[in-house]
């Protein structure tokens, strides 16, 4: 039996004041009138509770677009769980920030696109630049903890240097610098975003060298695509974290909407624990027997659990074979006919919730 | 290894609780939990910032059998890597 999970990512809505061409949101994003309501998130955070997550990450979308927040906050606090805000930032003020920390918020991420303001922006789809100085000081003043997150692609890469320097003006004690993972917005941006290869050679040689100065605690996530190996499933398909979306889809992760006929059920429709422990999305890649080769045999199998499986289904149409990142999968040359075509100038679609 | 006069405490953003489901004390931080063991959850809840290595090894040693600093100031090490403790050392 699989064992019990230890964080649940909690995307409030889709909603957000942003509408940056890398977000991992499905294109297909929730309307507000099919969200849950107040009622049924603070379910959503008991039976979670029940089942034994221990970490909640309010995330979205922007959660600060929605008003009952601090309900939600004092609800999950008061089961003892540990309360990540993650949030671009815009719409956070002194008072909403006091009344949050106070209800338990326990740690924030913020996002911030780039160190150049205009560039920022210009990413963000709106003006963003000014609001992230401004939230940033609010949270250091507030004393919790702050993560600084920035998505790395095409567009802000060489600039990886200034944005070190920016999250440690910021007062952030953890930076995460994320190459773009490519789902939902960001695969389909996916020609406008990838970097190159030098891009990443540079970015890697200034990011080491800040890890060995900075007092912050710097955290690389690499882009996937350049890699020999992929990146590892989270800690293996259904192991750990659960993703309950703005309409109470429970996915095994963000990403897992792509997934043609994964049977994705609903809390509306059945409790968490059962879908957990006894759905079929989420027993579909448990464990390794599901595994062909050349995960089967491989030596690394517990160490990446084949890849991603989302990754797998959108490149090579079947989720159960190896990420063709790897330099192993009969399907690698996929992927290196897109780093060799899609690195010149292309457009940038803006993320929007349809109205 | 941390010295033994340091006098750890819990990081920016730690929190300790114990876990019903899993029956067990547990630290959790920004983007992640540790499940403790026995002596390693005694340990983090006499990281007050003010008790040395020294100090936490003694006071382990009257409920547990055989404790020696130098495996406390390693598992202090251990955490410290986790960013779950810090020490000024």
């Amino acid at each position: 039996m699989a064992e019990a999970p230890f964080g649940l990512l909690a995307e409030l809505t889709h909603r957000c004041p942003l509408q940056c061409g890398y977000c991992s949101n499905p294109l297909e994003l929730v309307r507000r009138d099919a969200e849950l309501d107040t009622a049924e998130w603070c379910s959503v955070f008991d039976q979670a509770h029940a089942l034994g997550v221990l970490q909640f990450h309010l995330s979205g979308g922007e959660p600060l677009a929605r008003r009952d927040l601090p309900e939600l906050v004092s609800h999950a606090s008061g089961l003892g769980a540990y309360l990540n805000l993650v949030t671009s930032g815009l719409g956070l003020t002194a008072a909403r920030l006091d009344d949050l920390r106070r209800r338990g918020v326990d740690h924030v991420q913020l996002s911030v696109q780039d160190a150049d303001p205009g560039n920022a922006d210009l990413i963000a789809g709106v003006k963003a630049f000014d609001h992230k100085l401004v939230a940033a000081r609010l949270i250091r003043e507030a004393g919790l903890p702050l993560t600084v997150n920035v998505v790395l692609h095409r567009m802000n890469l060489d600039h990886v240097g200034g944005i070190i320097a920016l999250a440690e003006r910021m007062g952030a004690d953890r930076l995460e610098l994320a190459n773009t993972q490519y789902y939902g917005w960001a695969l389909r941006n996916r020609a406008a975003l990838l970097p190159t290869k030098e891009q990443l050679r540079q970015a890697d040689l200034v990011v080491a060298q800040a890890r060995a100065r900075s007092r912050m605690e710097i955290v690389y996530v690499i882009a996937d695509y350049h890699e020999a190996h992929p990146k590892p499933c989270m800690y293996g398909w259904g192991a750990r974290q659960l993703t309950v979306a703005p309409n109470g889809d429970v996915l095994p992760c963000p990403a897992a909407t792509v997934i043609e006929h994964l049977g994705i059920e609903n809390v509306r429709d059945r409790p968490l624990a059962e879908i957990w422990y006894e759905s079929s999305a989420f027993n579909a890649f448990r464990g390794f027997d599901w595994m062909r080769e050349p995960c089967r045999s491989c030596v690394r199998k517990e160490i990446d659990f084949g890849g991603c499986r989302c990754q797998a289904f959108q490149l090579t149409g079947d989720a159960a074979n190896t990420d063709p990142v790897c330099s192993l999968s009969p399907e690698r040359a996929k992927v290196d006919l897109v780093l060799d075509t899609e690195t010149g100038p292309a457009p940038l679609a803006v993320r929007k919730v349809a109205r | 290894m941390t010295n033994l006069a340091a006098t750890p405490r819990l990081g920016k953003g730690v929190k300790t609780a114990y876990d019903r489901t899993r029956e067990s004390h547990v630290v959790l931080f920004p983007e992640g939990v540790l499940v403790l063991n026995e002596t390693a959850a005694a340990v983090v809840g006499l990281c007050d910032g003010r008790r040395t290595i020294a100090d936490i090894a003694a006071r382990l040693g009257e409920d547990f059998a055989g404790v020696l600093p130098e495996d406390v100031a390693e598992l202090v090490t251990r955490l410290a890597a986790r960013r779950v403790v810090e020490t000024d050392g």
